[in-house]
């Protein structure tokens, strides 16, 4: 389970993120919509501490991950970024053959035992539908496949860490419908292991996928609920005009 | 007035383009052609591999061949860690900011000394307080430090055209800096790398002034890393100027651009292997 409290986040003098307060469910898909600009890649890269790579950010407020303040000083980055694995919006495979991307992960781990490694990337691409698609094609280089496969790649090189979270940063802008049904299908059935969470433009696909929406506008968590209820009979006004359509 | 039609100009720009590249690969060709019209009747096997004898004016170039792929193997083997590891680190660790433009501005300035500063320096440096003497350390630890900026500038360059989405990913799965640099930003940047090394080869081989003044000019096959040697450049450049032998000397000329020629045609092809593997 995530949990924030009085979350504030600034990029130098620009108040990003303002006094967000949420709980995102465990395995369940939690989708955060808002015009752009609004903050939630912002918030999404709070979680696997993204934003630290960025000069000149400042943030108050708690951070939990399963009980687990993860803005401790002495805290571990790179195993909090093993368990909060990310996806980003254009499918960036390293230019290595398929095998080397699924196996990066696991190997930056320590992990050198060849049989180990093939277990694991096969078991990786079985996760997101590949390994037969694939088959005797591992050494190929990863740049050859489409983009909605290395799209998928990109979620197997995460399921290869074997993280808790998926944090996915509008992993459809770049694919087209049929591609993107494809990976909506993935994420369902993803979420059965891992708590999602995703960002995106698209209403129709928050409507689709999520169990649960955040709306956010100008840095702030304007309101957070159930799918139904947030599409069906919004709490407030602004997150009506938006989901109609009226702004954004 | 008269206008011209935009497809009259069209033209007119393709035309002065073409008439552009074509004195120039013209240049370039009518150069080659020269020197080998007038060395390749001087080049036969006992020329390769025969020691000089009479200052030049008999025997082959054997000891100099030997001299010039030492001397320039050795400074890019010194130059090729530095250059990259600062290119690495001015990209990696430093923000931007004041240090890397100081270090930036000051490689710029070293790549554009005259070599002749550099032979100097080497001399009064390398064979002479560092009583190294005339040798082929002297003159490859010289040549390394001239052909460093062009290796770190062309590192630099290719090492920060590595998409930053990389670097991000690698953080994500929980890899560290080293990680990130050691298996995905250095694999991603070789073949930009590699043409700075390519370029580095080049000023470094063909090189007379630097080398002139700290590795010497001893026509002996070169036994250590102390000996002195004297470099294809050299040997052509006192061939030349001193009118022992204008045939030798183009015959030695024309051996120096064939072995420029064949190490840039295996670096390129070592390159396209390794780029066309994964792209």
């Amino acid at each position: 389970m995530i949990k924030t409290t009085n979350l504030n986040l600034f990029y130098k003098d620009f108040h990003a993120l303002k006094n967000v307060n949420l709980r995102i469910k465990e395995k369940v898909i939690t989708a955060m919509i808002g015009p752009s600009g609004c903050g939630k890649s912002t918030l999404l890269r709070v979680f696997n501490r993204m934003n630290d790579l960025v000069e000149g950010t400042r943030i108050t407020g708690d951070v939990l991950i399963n009980d687990k303040n993860i803005y401790c000083p002495d805290c571990d980055l790179t195993a909090l970024r093993k368990k909060v694995g990310m996806v980003f919006q254009r499918p960036n495979v390293f230019p290595l053959s398929i095998f080397d991307n699924v196996s990066y992960g696991p190997k930056v781990w320590g992990i050198t035992n060849k049989t180990t490694l093939s277990e694991i990337v096969e078991n990786s691409l079985k996760g997101v539908n590949l390994l037969e698609e694939l088959e005797g094609q591992l050494k190929q280089p990863a740049l050859s496949l489409s983009l909605e496969k290395q799209q998928r790649l990109c979620i197997a090189r995460l399921l290869a860490v074997e993280p808790e979270v998926l944090l996915m940063d509008e992993p459809c802008s770049a694919l087209d419908p049929i591609s993107t049904a494809k990976i909506e299908e993935l994420m369902v059935e993803l979420k059965n292991k891992y708590t999602i969470v995703i960002v995106t433009h698209n209403m129709q696909q928050a409507a689709r996928i999520a169990d649960e929406v955040g709306f956010m506008l100008l840095g702030e968590l304007i309101e957070f609920d159930k799918t139904s209820k947030i599409f069906t009979n919004p709490a407030d006004e602004k997150t009506a005009n938006y989901i109609s359509g009226r702004f954004g | 007035m008269f206008k011209i039609k935009p497809k009259t100009t069209q033209v007119i720009a393709y035309s002065v383009l073409l008439a552009l590249t074509v004195i120039t690969i013209a240049v370039l060709v009518f150069i080659i052609l020269f020197i080998f019209k007038n060395g390749i009747r001087e080049l036969s096997w006992s020329f390769l591999t025969q020691p000089t004898k009479e200052m030049g004016k008999e025997g082959g170039i054997l000891p100099s061949i030997v001299g010039t792929l030492l001397v320039t193997l050795f400074s890019i083997i010194i130059a090729t860690p530095i250059g990259v590891g600062s290119a690495i680190y001015l990209t990696e660790y430093t923000k931007g900011g004041a240090i890397r433009r100081i270090i930036s501005f000051g490689a710029d300035c070293l790549a554009g000394m005259p070599s002749i500063i550099f032979g100097l320096f080497g001399f009064i440096f390398f064979v002479i307080m560092l009583k190294m003497g005339w040798s082929i350390l002297s003159g490859g630890l010289t040549l390394a430090i001239m052909i460093l900026p062009t290796i770190i500038r062309t590192s630099e360059e290719a090492i920060k055209s590595v998409p930053n989405a990389y670097r991000e990913i690698s953080y994500s799965l929980g890899g560290g800096k080293l990680d990130t640099i050691i298996k995905i930003v250095l694999p991603t940047a070789l073949p930009g790398i590699l043409t700075g090394v390519i370029l580095g080869i080049g000023r470094a081989i063909s090189e007379t002034a630097a080398v002139i003044f700290t590795a010497g000019s001893s026509l002996n096959m070169p036994t250590s890393l102390f000996s002195s040697t004297r470099t294809l450049a050299v040997h052509f450049y006192i061939l030349a100027r001193e009118g022992i032998s204008m045939p030798k000397a183009y015959g030695t000329a024309t051996v120096l651009i064939i072995i420029i020629l064949l190490i840039n045609f295996i670096a390129y092809r070592l390159m396209h292997k390794f780029i066309s593997k994964y792209y």
